[in-house]
């Protein structure tokens, strides 16, 4: 099947490559803000392909590793209520908390289950009448439809048991703190590609004008990132700096209309911590005042929940792009994604899981692009 | 946690807006997904899939070949969309008769 290889394509890979080799004269640093986009970078070792002036780092774009940890606090003090069903999607349970982390809640008897969707939660309320059911509401602005629409749903049902634990962040602020930051380092930015579904990228030609720096909304296969990072660095060369779109094959200007009005509906912007990098102006979604009843901070009354990173992490400075995760004297030491110190080991999209995995040994065990068309399945 | 799942809508259910579903095959995994974001989008089509809500329409080979990347990616087993069969590098969903 033609098209089913000409996205992992090793020749079409190198070539890509070559072209970005002929192109780039001097050094540039990129900066790649999806977690899923720093997996598959990882993966095929596209980083190695590159020539050694283009330099890859990674942002704070896993959802799992940037919820601030007296999120996590707050999630196991409501699953450890009696009454209380905490559902949650899977990535979250083994990110630690202060103390504890949810699987191991539930390994002490706290009823936390899993969900696909936020749905599931909402099914579960109407079917535990006696029981009031949280659901961890996190995720960039590509799961915030849905949980919104779990939160409007209920209201239009009048559940009066469901309620959602928001810690939704937004791409842009993170970018805009990035950028504006005096140690700042990314000279391009490939936007992420699923958000860009939903959110369109008239955002990002504001951040492009405002601090001239070229962005590409990017896909997420290994060729989607090579393109992406050859329109980058011809803008760069070129002295230009625009948005542009390499993922046409699902993002357009608007985005998802239908999508964003709800989201609108249910949630407003507000400022949010941000875990390892700490508070961000309007940097995320809070339930709008009509749904306060559906706020599961405003239900249990959680503030004096709070808490502080732990030291040792370094997180903070990886999700900013100012060191890599082998640069951290823990890395692969104190801090496994068996036993993680930090959130970005605990993902599979968090950049320090992604280096254990694939950066460790000398020589990486990625797929790497020279044998990528015949991975197994 | 973006990632988001290519089917193949199968059937179209609910005259509400809000509550329009479909039944969508993920290469032999069925599942009921929210269609409310995506009032465009007939039986026969193919969807973008998040946290079991629509995204976005897409052309069936980008379908295709995103499903065999998912599947070479050990993706789709994580997220419970694993097909019932072992999917070889070019499976993807069942394709419209040409």
């Amino acid at each position: 099947m033609k098209y089913v290889d000409e996205y992992r394509d090793p020749q079409i890979a190198q070539a890509v490559a070559a072209e970005i080799a002929r192109k780039v004269t001097r050094p540039w640093v990129l900066m790649e803000v999806c977690g899923g986009q720093t997996h598959t970078l990882m993966r095929y070792g596209i980083d190695e392909l590159l020539p050694k002036e283009v330099e890859l780092v990674h942002g704070p774009g896993c959802p799992v590793c940037v919820t601030p940890i007296e999120m996590v606090d707050r999630a196991i003090r409501m699953a450890s209520m009696r009454q209380v069903i905490f559902v949650s999607y899977g990535d979250m349970l083994r990110v630690p908390g202060s103390h504890s982390d949810l699987f191991q809640a539930k390994a002490d008897g706290a009823d936390v289950r899993i969900a696909y969707s936020p749905m599931d939660a909402v099914r579960i309320a109407r079917a535990n009448p006696d029981r009031q059911v949280v659901f961890f509401g996190v995720g960039f602005e590509t799961t915030a439809p849905a949980n919104a629409m779990a939160v409007w749903q209920a209201k239009r049902e009048r559940l009066s048991n469901f309620s959602m634990l928001v810690s939704h962040v937004l791409v842009p602020p993170a970018m805009r703190l990035i950028l504006g930051s005096p140690s700042n380092r990314v000279q391009g930015f490939i936007a992420p590609g699923h958000v860009c579904t939903v959110m369109g990228y008239s955002e990002y030609a504001g951040l492009v004008k405002e601090f001239h720096v070229p962005m590409v909304v990017g896909g997420f296969e290994p060729l989607d990132l090579l393109e992406a990072i050859f329109m980058l660095v011809s803008q760069l060369e070129e002295g230009r700096a625009e948005v542009e779109n390499q993922y046409a094959r699902s993002v357009n200007y608007e985005g998802n209309l239908a999508a964003q009005r709800l989201l609108l509906e249910v949630f407003e912007v507000s400022g949010r911590k941000w875990r390892g990098i700490g508070e961000i102006a309007d940097s995320g979604f809070r339930l709008r005042p009509e749904y306060q009843a559906f706020d599961a901070e405003y239900v249990f009354d959680l503030e004096d929940v709070t808490a502080e990173e732990p030291a040792e992490c370094v997180s903070a400075l990886v999700l900013q792009g100012l060191l890599k995760p082998v640069d951290c004297p823990e890395f692969g030491r104190r801090c496994t994604p068996v036993a993680p110190l930090g959130a970005p080991m605990v993902s599979a999209e968090g950049a320090c899981a992604a280096y254990y995995q694939y950066r460790r040994h000398a020589r990486p065990q990625t797929d790497g692009l020279a044998t990528m068309s015949n991975a197994p399945a | 946690m973006c990632l988001a799942i290519p089917g193949r809508v199968l059937s179209v259910e609910g005259d509400d807006p809000a509550f329009r579903a479909g039944s969508v095959d993920f290469c032999g995994v069925r599942k009921t997904i929210n269609l409310a974001f995506t009032p465009e989008v007939q039986p026969g089509d193919f969807v973008l899939v998040h946290v079991g809500f629509a995204l976005t329409r897409i052309d069936e080979e980008e379908a295709a070949r995103t499903y065999a990347y998912l599947a070479q990616t050990g993706a789709l087993e994580e997220e419970g969309f694993a097909p019932p069969f072992k999917a070889g590098p070019s499976a993807g969903p069942r394709r419209k008769a040409q």
